[in-house]
């Protein structure tokens, strides 16, 4: 117990010590956690918007379609199953051809009563209910071709009246949807050559007539299909009893739960969470890099603290366990914040869709999402500082309590090599060559930005291209946009507070030998030039290496655990991967002038004799 | 004051050096008129805090003056920027500093031929230039060894090897012996004992009188100013050069 309390104690007063560095560790950690936890709480939260149009519209637990008109007796069948304890419908549907304003779609016409239905009445959020001559036109589709009440439409050359736009729960939202038609449906962009047959339905909207005007338009009886809804007594069975009821034949009613519905009403928010995940996953990549240069200043400054432990009789596991101590705690820290910022932004991220009513809301954390994001945080730390802990832990006794300075480590190919370049570039690898794990590093956090940045541009180009093969509308591309903003922002920013403390580390690192170099005769500009190149040329390598091999390994990886079609994106031009490896070193040049400039003109004599001391 | 004429090649004239203000002024180098001629040897003691370090620091163009003018081989040197004094010491001016201040991770031969690199000189001629230099210092079979398998007299002696890299026209020595023993004492000593018969100029700044018995002019320093100066007749051929072992 004592040994706990003795670390814990060391733990806090060193972060407290070292407020700044602290705070770096951090925003570090929860970069990762944030991303990981709206990754993983983001579906919950788009789930309220539908919760929200269930109960608006006394949703179906289950859908049933037939597209066989014959087989009506098997859905009224279905009415009165076991567990079924209300029912609407069944209710015709036709397909048809809608015109308005110039603009031709594909509809899945519904007909239904006037008269409210008790399972299934569509919420309007606009005009007033079906009536002859009449149309009713579901929310989202009214969006995506900009209909309102009152404008005349055309269903198959007959002429309409939209009077009302409204909601269901009965199925996806536009351009989502289920295929209730005999005809069939394909959904997303046909390429030109796919030899589709004519009759399917492209993306059909939905629209509600009277059940007379449904007949109307399609005077054959045999053409036209019907669903029926129906209200369970446990709403939670709903995908057993769909489940439990297995075609007989291949026209018997086509069962589709509540939860499968709600399933692909989310489907963006699985989109969502997919970019997300892809974002946690290279900021905690970033994060141990970042954290292990933070942790290896860190631990070399506590070497006397370790030499005292270890002459007071504290073991090397102990030694260890302390080092660890603050960081485990800034991680736990670090989870803890990541949780509670990922699940308050989570309804920032993702709006609801057009077609459906109600706002998302903050999502609960459950056990398993706070453990898996604390576990992440946790794993992040213990593998960016345990080898500089044991390492430390390990060093001997006596020189820990002299604070010797770990000696540099000597490359000495790299030392050959620099003495055939000019000043600067002689200067600047033999700084790289002195941490050569500092410039390992450096590179690492470069290519894990620099892939980003290329996966990035893929799923940009291929969201501004191509939306509706992904099957979405304008305002879902833009969730989907803002979602890769926020982790590239997030991502940005790490991997440049990463480039600014890896320059700063290396300039202090280097003091000495920056001040005997110009008492040797560079001159300051030299020196801040060999400083600055010593951070540039690591990331121009980092740059090519996240270009390639770095971005075509980690979207050959996505295509690969997301099935995703790889033959459908256009990857990044060769001008464009050239662009983004000239822009990273100019902005890593940029960030790192300031450090630079300042180390090539630290006092010399100071220095020498701060060291001497 | 003393007066080497036209063969002065570090000239001080009014030098001075303050910290701080008020009263928590300290005054590091107080008003200092030096010459140094060609191939002279200057000792300058004091006790610690005394500004000899300062001074040094001063003439070598690693520290800017307060007030007053410092010329090597006839330019100034107080008034000139930092690139031209970086190029200046590179050519001009070798230091030796108490600490060594070797690069650790350098073997003795890349140390040494670091100011012949950062002079712009080929890598053959600086590595050629450098195993000369470790041989007149008695190490050219320590070469290959990093700092940390030197003694502190071996590492001493690569800072002088180094400092005459460039073939400098003066050598500033900061306590060269301060971190020695007494035989890495000895050894270096009979350097400068080399490095003075062979001409070349140097000041050093030390406590040892067994340094200053090689020099031909002793200076004293206290409170940042000079106060006695002693020529010493003959160098190292005088009884105090017999007294500390240097003669045979």
């Amino acid at each position: 117990m004592g040994r706990i309390l003795l670390g814990g104690r060391l733990a806090v007063r060193d972060l407290r010590r070292r407020r700044i560095e602290a705070a770096l560790l951090l925003l570090a950690i929860m970069a990762a956690t944030t991303t990981l936890t709206l990754a993983l709480v983001l579906r919950d939260a788009a789930s309220d918007p539908y919760q929200s149009t269930r109960e608006a519209t006394n949703g179906p637990d289950v859908v049933a379609t037939t597209i066989k008109p014959t087989e009506l007796s098997g859905l009224e069948k279905l009415a009165s199953a076991p567990g079924v304890i209300g029912h609407s419908g069944p209710y015709p549907v036709t397909p048809a051809k809608l015109q308005a304003s110039g603009r031709t779609s594909d509809v899945q016409a519904m007909g239904r009563d006037a008269a409210p239905a008790s399972v299934d009445q569509p919420k309007l959020i606009q005009g007033s209910w079906v009536s002859d001559g009449g149309v009713v036109v579901e929310a989202a589709f009214a969006g995506a071709l900009d209909m309102r009440v009152g404008d005349p439409v055309t269903l198959d050359g007959r002429s309409f009246e939209v009077v009302g736009v409204a909601v269901t729960a009965a199925m996806p939202p536009y351009p989502g949807g289920s295929c209730l038609v005999a005809a069939g449906c394909i959904r997303g962009a046909i390429p030109a050559d796919a030899g589709v047959p004519a009759r399917l339905l492209h993306n059909p909207g939905l629209v509600w007539l009277t059940q007379a005007d449904v007949r109307r338009l399609k005077p054959d009886p045999g053409s036209v299909s019907y669903v029926m809804n129906l209200t369970l007594a446990d709403p939670d069975e709903a995908q057993a009893f769909a489940d439990a009821t297995p075609p007989q034949s291949p026209d018997a009613p086509f069962l589709e739960s509540w939860e499968e519905i709600r399933q692909e009403a989310t489907e963006l928010a699985k989109d969502d969470q997919i970019l997300l995940l892809i974002g946690a996953w290279l900021l905690g990549l970033l994060a141990v890099a970042s954290l292990s240069v933070l942790v290896g200043g860190r631990i070399a400054d506590q070497t006397r603290r370790v030499g005292l432990l270890k002459a007071v009789g504290g073991t090397p596991s102990l030694v260890a366990a302390v080092l660890l101590a603050e960081y485990v705690l800034v991680a736990i820290v670090a989870a803890a914040a990541g949780l509670a910022v990922g699940s308050l932004t989570a309804p920032l991220l993702t709006g609801p869709s057009a077609g459906l009513i109600g706002s998302a809301g903050t999502p609960p954390i459950t056990m398993s999402t706070a453990g898996l994001v604390t576990a992440v945080a946790l794993g992040v730390t213990v593998v960016a500082t345990v080898v500089p802990a044991v390492r430390a832990a390990r060093s001997s006794t006596v020189n820990a309590l002299a604070d010797s300075a770990r000696p540099p480590r000597r490359t000495g190919w790299l030392i050959a090599i620099s003495a055939r370049l000019p000043v600067p570039l002689l200067l600047a690898l033999r700084v790289a060559a002195r941490r050569l794990r500092r410039v390992v590093l450096g590179v690492a956090g470069i290519a894990i930005t620099v892939s980003g940045i290329y996966i990035a541009l893929i799923l940009n180009t291929f969201l501004t291209t191509q939306p509706l093969a992904a099957g979405y509308d304008d305002a879902q591309v833009e969730e989907l946009r803002r979602v890769l903003l926020v982790w590239m922002v997030i991502l940005l920013c790490l991997a440049a507070v990463n480039a600014i403390v890896i320059t700063w580390a290396t300039v202090l690192d280097n003091r000495h030998s920056s001040a005997l170099t110009r008492a040797l005769g560079a001159t300051p500009d030299e020196v801040s030039a060999a400083l600055a190149a010593a951070q540039v040329l690591p990331a121009l390598a980092g740059a090519i290496l996240g270009v390639f091999p770095g971005g075509f390994a980690l979207f050959a990886a996505i295509n690969a655990i997301t099935g995703g079609d790889s033959d459908r994106v256009t990857l990044p031009s060769l001008w464009q991967r050239l662009a983004v490896v000239l822009a990273t070193v100019l902005v890593v040049a940029a960030l790192t002038a300031v450090p630079a400039r300042l180390g090539g003109r630290r006092p010399v004599t100071e220095t020498l004799q701060a060291e001497h001391a | 004051m003393s007066n080497v004429g036209d063969t002065s090649v570090l000239r001080a004239r009014g030098l001075r050096k303050v910290y701080g203000k008020g009263e928590g002024l300290v005054r590091a180098v107080d008003g200092v008129d030096l010459d140094i001629g060609t191939g002279e040897t200057v000792a300058v003691m004091g006790p610690s805090g005394c500004g000899k370090s300062t001074l040094l620091h001063l003439l070598g163009g690693l520290d800017r003056p307060s007030g007053g003018e410092v010329s090597l081989n006839g330019r100034r040197i107080d008034d000139i920027g930092e690139k031209a004094l970086a190029r200046m010491r590179r050519s001009a001016v070798g230091f030796v500093f108490q600490a060594f201040h070797l690069m650790e991770e350098l073997t003795a031969v890349e140390n040494v031929e670091l100011s012949a690199l950062l002079a712009g000189r080929s890598p053959r001629a600086a590595r050629r230039r450098a195993e000369e230099l470790l041989e007149r210092v008695g190490l050219v079979g320590r070469a290959r060894f990093l700092p940390s398998a030197l003694s502190g007299g071996q590492r001493q002696r690569v800072a002088i090897a180094r400092a005459l890299s460039n073939e400098p026209l003066v050598v500033l020595a900061d306590e060269p012996t301060g971190n020695l023993d007494s035989a890495a004492t000895l050894d270096v000593l009979r350097l400068f004992e080399g490095l003075h018969e062979s001409g070349q100029t140097l000041v050093i700044v030390t406590h040892d009188a067994r340094i200053a018995a090689t020099a031909d002019r002793l200076i004293s320093m206290r409170d940042g100013a000079f106060v006695d100066e002693t020529r010493l007749s003959g160098g190292t051929t005088g009884q105090l050069g017999a007294l500390v072992g240097l003669e045979d």
